[in-house]
């Protein structure tokens, strides 16, 4: 009998924390898949964020520095510039990077560190209890914007895969979903291809996951899920924004 | 002379197989065997010469001589030099490099140090060793760009969240600007903590002649922790976060223990004609020299006074004041601020021992005179 | 022994270089030095001043409230620096820029050299500085001739050395000067 499916080596054989029906797990897994694929846990350092992915070490069987709120993107240029060789990915949510972290990330991507960025879009904070996110939809309920998200006093969602794919020092942006087997199986080869890039020393790359956020939704592990198509995908349309080398 | 022959001197090394001083400035500065050189870039040869080869930083005044410097010796070096996008940006580069095991470094000044105060706090908790250059200026806020030591509760006090110390070591000549850069790196290595240089414009500005001491020879303990990628090893963790039951709490009387450890071993200060003084004037960095003149002046008068300068300001040399002032009952306190070493000085001296200030608080025209001070020894002596 | 002079003026005069000059001298002939410069806030043309205090033991203190020598080289400085030559002090007026009819301390020794008359009359009227500090080192004995002209090597830049004959010109013409007026 062969087996064809197992626990990426890369994970730890661990139950994790997360709320029933969160997105992370399945992200987790995927970017487990990536580095296995390329065999790359005895040379990773991955850098953990502040917020529900900062326990990234407990499920990751790789060496990872935790960064404070906002600077893991810094946090890696450093890692990567002292140690070229190992491989090195962040793994943030949307109020770490898109809010508190932009400057870090903005310029992370415009020097064109060589490292991963894997972006966990769910549309709101999720750890500190659902607060207003810069990717909150507008008209969208939180802790903080209990009228709804208005677009005049709180801006638009910010788009972060368009907004970094437009700067020079990017090589690879894009966004995927987890909500169906079909944009799974798309999600499982663009991490692929963003972690290719840092393989093949080719550049930063970026990868923004839309992620359900069912216990700060209010929502059923079901209909969050279906949330992510019908309400996020058309504000966060799938899609590679960037890809220089077309790999 | 040899690398090995100046470790045993300590004398003057230039030899360009083990020892780094960018050969071509040093050409320019070298005179009779020393190098006549501006504070700044005195931390900057000690920093290379001290192994770092790898730098963070922003853009500030007076500090900008020492990335100048880096950005043009780190790429010779196959180092690597950043001008960040932020201050925070770059305390956070220095955590990243710092986690793999390097040595690392940046500087700034005071505005520029408090944005990296979150970096400095993360770095205290996940125990990172690290070298933080703060050629301090005026303030508060803006302030402006005069020579100020009213950072000092800032350094020494823990200058972020959550009741930490770093390592503080402040110069007061061009010679200790090199030599105490270099002890940082190793003081941050030992204790696993970050270590802070903190000086001001007048010692970051003057020129002294340094004789540039190879890196002295010290057993450091190998870096088990740092990440690397795991290499078929066990999987390494740089973290600050601790939730389980007792973990921080431990984790805090584990860090308070190192320092009690540097209280202990680590303290460094300097007396200059303390033995017979009826007056000790204490003072550290940019004032204790323009004391150490007023002081000679009183000492032509006849007035028996001296010195005691701190030279680690954390750990605080509370020893030096506690037997000092055994013997001599005034001390005359005087610093660029309103009033901030002096609480240490307090704790320190014994009870009955009077301790008077004089302060000027850091902005253009501000900074003392000899003969200002002298005024003040002879009015408290 | 123990020797300062603080040296003020415009960017441009050379104020900079001739501190820097007498520090390296000193420091060829063994002596502790601190030399500690000061501007104003402007990038260019603006005040332009440093302290160089020179001692066999320790240098103490890298600024002085009321230097020994003090050095002029503009009406500003006159006006904000004559006032703090310490008592018994010299003050060195750059009378070619500077009107000091209206300076009147009998305390301190003055000397009055037109320098940028001089150091054109010698082909440059940018070694004013070095008039200043052959001015100086005769006043002061502070470092020897042979000295500053070693150290110029050093403080200036290779492509400059084919100058240093006539700023030892300049140099001596300000000694000169105060042998003459010492007189």
């Amino acid at each position: 009998m062969q087996q064809v499916f197992h626990r990426p080596v890369s994970l730890k054989d661990v139950q994790t924390h997360f709320c029933p029906g969160c997105h992370h797990g399945t992200i987790h897994r995927l970017v487990a898949e990536a580095m296995d694929h390329f065999e790359l846990q005895q040379r990773t350092i991955g850098v953990a964020s502040v917020g529900c992915s900062v326990f990234l070490y407990a499920y990751f069987d790789v060496d990872v520095v935790e960064a404070p709120h906002g600077r893991a993107s810094a946090v890696a240029t450093g890692v990567k510039r002292a140690r070229p060789d190992s491989f090195v990915f962040t793994y943030q949510g949307d109020g770490d990077l898109a809010a508190i972290g932009t400057a870090e990330i903005i310029h992370a991507a415009n020097r064109g560190e060589d490292i991963t960025v894997v972006f966990v879009n769910n549309t709101t904070y999720g750890m500190t209890g659902g607060q207003m996110a810069p990717t909150t939809l507008v008209g969208q309920k939180t802790s903080t914007s209990p009228y709804g998200r208005q677009r005049e006093k709180d801006g638009a969602p910010i788009r972060m895969a368009e907004l970094l794919a437009q700067l020079e020092g990017v090589a690879y942006s894009c966004r995927v979903a987890v909500d169906s087997p079909k944009n799974l199986m798309v999600a499982e080869r663009q991490i692929k291809t963003a972690f290719r890039y840092q393989v093949e020393g080719k550049g930063f790359s970026f990868v923004e996951v839309l992620s359900s956020c069912p216990t700060n939704w209010g929502m059923d592990p079901i209909k969050a899920n279906e949330r992510v198509g019908a309400e996020m995908i058309p504000y966060f349309p799938l899609g590679v924004f960037k890809n220089v080398g077309n790999l | 002379m040899g690398n090995e022959e100046c470790r045993k001197t300590g004398e003057f090394c230039l030899d360009p197989r083990t020892v780094y001083l960018a050969p071509d400035f040093v050409e320019a500065c070298v005179q009779n065997n020393r190098l006549f050189v501006k504070g700044n870039e005195a931390v900057a040869m000690a920093a290379l010469e001290a192994g770092c080869r790898y730098y963070f930083g922003y853009p500030i005044t007076p500090q900008s001589d020492i990335p100048e410097f880096l950005s043009r010796e780190l790429p010779k070096l196959d180092g690597e030099f950043i001008q960040a996008e932020s201050e925070v940006a770059s305390i956070n580069m220095l955590l990243g490099a710092s986690a793999t095991g390097v040595r690392a470094m940046t500087s700034s000044s005071s505005p520029g140090i408090s944005l990296k105060q979150e970096g400095i706090s993360y770095m205290a908790g996940s125990e990172l060793p690290g070298v933080i250059v703060n050629i301090s200026r005026s303030g508060p806020g803006l302030g402006g760009i005069d020579a100020s030591q009213a950072d000092y509760f800032q350094s020494v006090k823990g200058g972020g969240h959550g009741g930490y110390r770093i390592v503080v070591l402040a110069p007061a000549s061009v010679q200790e600007m090199y030599d105490l850069t270099m002890l940082a790196f190793d003081l941050a290595d030992l204790y696993r903590m970050p270590a802070m240089v903190l000086a001001d414009s007048v010692i970051g500005q003057m020129k002294e002649a340094v004789v540039p001491h190879p890196r002295p020879a010290v057993d450091l303990p190998a870096k088990e922790w740092a990440v690397q990628g795991k290499g078929g090893g066990e999987q390494r963790i740089v973290k600050s976060l601790y939730l389980g039951d007792g973990e921080l709490e431990a984790h805090n009387w584990k860090l308070y223990a190192k320092y009690e450890q540097l209280r202990g071993k680590e303290v460094r200060w300097e007396e200059f004609l303390a033995d017979d003084a009826d007056l000790v004037v204490t003072a550290f960095g940019s004032v204790s020299r323009i004391a150490k003149t007023a002081i000679m002046q009183a000492r032509e008068e006849g007035l028996k006074v001296g010195l005691l300068r701190p030279i680690t300001l954390f750990p605080f040399p509370a020893q030096a004041y506690a037997r000092i002032t055994g013997r001599c009952k005034k001390v005359l306190d005087i610093e660029l601020n309103t009033g901030q070493m002096i609480e240490d000085v307090r704790l320190s001296v014994t009870k009955d021992t009077e301790v008077f200030f004089y302060g000027r608080p850091p902005g253009a025209g501000s900074l003392p005179t000899p003969e200002e001070l002298l005024e003040q020894i002879r009015k408290h002596y | 022994m123990r020797h300062d002079v603080f040296i003020a003026g415009f960017g441009g005069q050379g104020v900079l270089l001739a501190g820097n000059l007498l520090s390296l001298a000193a420091i060829a002939e063994g002596k502790n030095v601190c030399f500690f410069p000061s501007y104003g806030v402007e990038k260019r043309g603006g005040a332009a001043m440093c302290t160089v205090v020179i001692a066999d033991g320790e240098v103490g203190s890298p600024v002085i409230g009321n230097p020994t020598v003090v050095i002029v080289l503009n009406q500003l400085s006159l006006e904000k620096y004559g006032s703090r030559v310490k008592p018994g002090g010299t003050l060195v007026i750059n009378s070619s820029l500077i009107d000091s009819s209206a300076f009147a301390r009998t305390d301190i020794s003055t000397y009055r050299i037109p320098m940028n008359e001089i150091a054109m009359e010698l082909g440059d009227a940018r070694m004013v500085n070095m008039v200043a500090t052959g001015a100086y080192v005769q006043l002061t004995g502070a470092v020897s001739d042979e000295s500053l002209a070693e150290a110029l090597k050093k403080a200036l830049p290779e492509r400059n050395h084919r100058f240093i004959p006539a700023n030892m010109k300049a140099v001596a013409a300000g000694a000169q000067q105060i042998v003459a007026q010492a007189g």
